[in-house]
């Protein structure tokens, strides 16, 4: 079984639709690419698998998207557990303005973990799993606004894996950071994947190349192509695929 | 040519920038230079003198001692560092008693020289009389009269400023009022105008928000005379009977008007600093499996705290500020408040009721000036200190 898979989705905004027809199915501890351009509905469909469309007034879905056979828009579905289990890092940095230790125990509290040492503990562990944690253990105090960009987006991915969730999804993570923060995301989403399934949005197709085991192509809403890595940049068995991968457009 | 009309142009913005200053800049002057000189004023009643005998070794006495004289509260010498005798009050309506009419004068024309004849003979006597019968060759020595301290204007419990002989002019009594006029306001719409900028900024639908932003709005508009008279004719009698009170006008009724009236105040700015938080903020926060409550609460108020704070100082201050409401339905008792059901009586209302009635230039009008400095500087220092905050926000 999947980790995660959609059948037939289709998502609206009021009355336009923004992705048809969506069907495809990821596997556990792997990494899954998003690419296309701009307006093509990857982030949408990523924030679906979280729930975070919901914020949004006047949208329709229909169609399923099963979370280990679940389907998260049932009726009784628990959307705050949901996305306990679904962690989510968005394209900015947007650590709390608070403590770095604060950022991390946010989730743990929120979710009503109360002793202390457990938190400690989990908010090492976060931090040590974003690779943080040697430059941050003698500053957890500090308010989490004075990192960098690049740590400030690891903290924010620490702070998404102290709930211990098990998918991991990334909009744009390195979009806002310069290359050598890029770089030591990148080598961050390849160690995570042991213990995470990860889908991370990108408009890099190098990075996609990258980081990812499978990649998706949409377009206009519509996934084209869905296949390993290698095929879709080597080998892509539609022509529009090919257009984007070799940069004729997007 | 173009060039000259262009200078014109910036020449009438600067001056009118110019005047605005200079009309505030001026005003704070006139109204600290007469506040100040009630300082240098003497206490006692105008066109009066207190005399004493020769031979008394008492020069000065303080407005509270002589409030004690009157009152027989100090009625020996002594107690004023004198000899050990007592004190033998003397006004002109005494006069009758001590010397016949023909000795007085038909037209009261020896009245001078009865007042002499009698401050000399009398060695205990402290006599009270216009100045305009002081006799030209005295036998009596006046008593000075000292003006009232910054300490003794602040501290005092008594705000009589027309009292005779001396007038009492303690502020205390005023400024707790307007302090627990305030604080009841603020207490009474903090939570409910936290409450609505929440539901307002973070709950309520668009449309929702379309149909109650302006209503709250329109609160501000309200001439405060309607407040006063809303809070005269159905909150004044509505704690008058819940209470079983004498009297409904008091600290209490001040305070919920005051507090409806500084609602669209707390409400608007604090919904404005509740919608400038990143949405980026709650995303992360809802991300992590937070409720919207968990949101709110944890990450969105602290966001927006000191935002918050500054419409509640704000609030505070068109608070302190607001006289016509206040006026009408506090019972304007100028007693230091034990309790919110009493009447109690705010500087503002100090100013608006009395300014009428005191003599221009005189002690009692520069006394109100006073008032009017205190209002000001507290009103400045709320102003800067939200200034401050704001300021310290925007650097972080």
């Amino acid at each position: 079984m999947s980790q995660l898979e959609t059948k037939n989705l289709n998502f609206y905004y009021g009355s336009s639709i923004a992705l048809k027809n969506i069907s495809m199915a990821m596997q556990k501890n792997s990494v899954t690419a998003f690419i296309g351009p701009s307006g093509c509905g990857k982030s949408t469909l990523l924030r679906l698998f979280n729930r975070m469309n919901d914020l949004i007034d006047g949208i329709k879905i229909e169609g399923e998207v099963l979370i280990e056979g679940n389907n998260i828009y049932a009726p009784k579905v628990n959307v705050e557990g949901l996305r306990k289990q679904v962690g989510m890092v968005f394209q900015k940095p947007n650590p709390f303005p608070k403590s770095i230790w604060e950022n991390v125990a946010f989730g743990l509290k929120v979710n009503g973990i109360k002793s202390t040492s457990e938190i400690n503990d989990r908010v090492e562990l976060a931090l040590k799993q974003s690779a943080l944690w040697d430059e941050v253990k003698s500053i957890l105090q500090r308010s989490a606004l004075q990192l960098s960009g690049g740590q400030q987006q690891r903290l924010c991915i620490a702070r998404a894996l102290a709930n211990e969730p098990s998918i991991l999804l990334m909009d744009e993570p390195a979009s806002a950071l310069d290359p050598i923060s890029t770089a030591k995301i990148e080598e961050l989403i390849y160690e995570l994947k042991e213990k995470f399934t990860i889908i991370i949005v990108t408009h890099s197709m190098q990075q996609a190349a990258r980081v990812s085991d499978r990649t998706a192509f949409f377009y206009m809403g519509e996934l084209v192509e869905y296949d390993e890595t290698k095929t879709i940049f080597t080998n892509p068995s539609k022509e529009r695929t090919t257009n984007y991968v070799t940069g004729r457009f997007g | 040519m173009k060039k000259i009309f262009e200078k014109i142009q910036v020449g009438i913005l600067a001056g009118s920038s110019l005047v605005t200053s200079l009309t505030v800049i001026l005003i704070i002057i006139f109204l600290f230079s007469e506040g100040i000189g009630m300082f240098h004023e003497s206490q006692l009643e105008e066109g009066y003198v207190l005399t004493v005998n020769e031979a008394n070794p008492v020069t000065e006495i303080d407005a509270t001692s002589i409030k004690n004289i009157f009152d027989q509260n100090i009625t020996n010498w002594k107690q004023l560092g004198g000899k050990d005798e007592e004190i033998n009050l003397f006004s002109i309506d005494d006069l009758s008693d001590f010397y016949s009419d023909e000795q007085v004068g038909s037209d009261l024309e020896y009245l001078d020289t009865c007042m002499n004849d009698y401050v000399k003979n009398h060695e205990n006597t402290l006599a009270y009389f216009p100045r305009k019968n002081l006799p030209e060759n005295f036998h009596g020595k006046e008593i000075q009269v000292g003006s009232i301290s910054v300490y003794n204007f602040v501290k005092g419990k008594d705000w009589l400023p027309s009292a005779s002989p001396v007038a009492q002019l303690g502020v205390l009594p005023l400024l707790l009022g307007t302090l627990w006029v305030s604080l009841g306001a603020i207490l009474l719409a903090l939570p409910f105008g936290l409450a609505c900028a929440i539901y307002m900024a973070e709950i309520a639908h668009p449309s929702v928000r379309k149909i109650l932003k302006p209503i709250i709005e329109l609160l501000a508009g309200i001439p405060s005379v309607v407040y006063g008279f809303f809070g005269l004719i159905v909150i004044v009698p509505l704690i008058q009977k819940l209470f079983h009170l004498d009297v409904g006008e008091t600290a209490l009724a001040g305070s919920i008007v005051l507090g409806i009236m500084a609602l669209p105040t707390i409400v608007s700015i604090a919904e404005d600093a509740i919608r400038n938080v990143p949405n980026t903020m709650r995303e992360a926060s809802l991300a992590m499996g937070a409720s919207q409550w968990q949101t709110i609460h944890k990450v969105v108020l602290p966001y927006a705290k000191s935002g918050i704070l500054a419409g509640i100082v704000l609030g505070i201050g068109r608070a302190v500020g607001e006289t016509m409401a206040v006026l009408m339905v506090t019972g304007n008792a100028a007693n230091i408040p034990h309790s919110y059901l009493q009447p109690v009586r705010t500087i503002p209302a100090t100013i608006a009721a009395e300014l009428g009635e005191a003599s221009y230039g005189g002690l009692h009008f520069k006394a109100l000036f006073a008032l009017g400095c205190i209002l000001f500087l507290f009103t400045m220092i709320l102003n800067i200190y939200v200034q401050l905050v704001l300021k310290k926000k925007r650097v972080k």
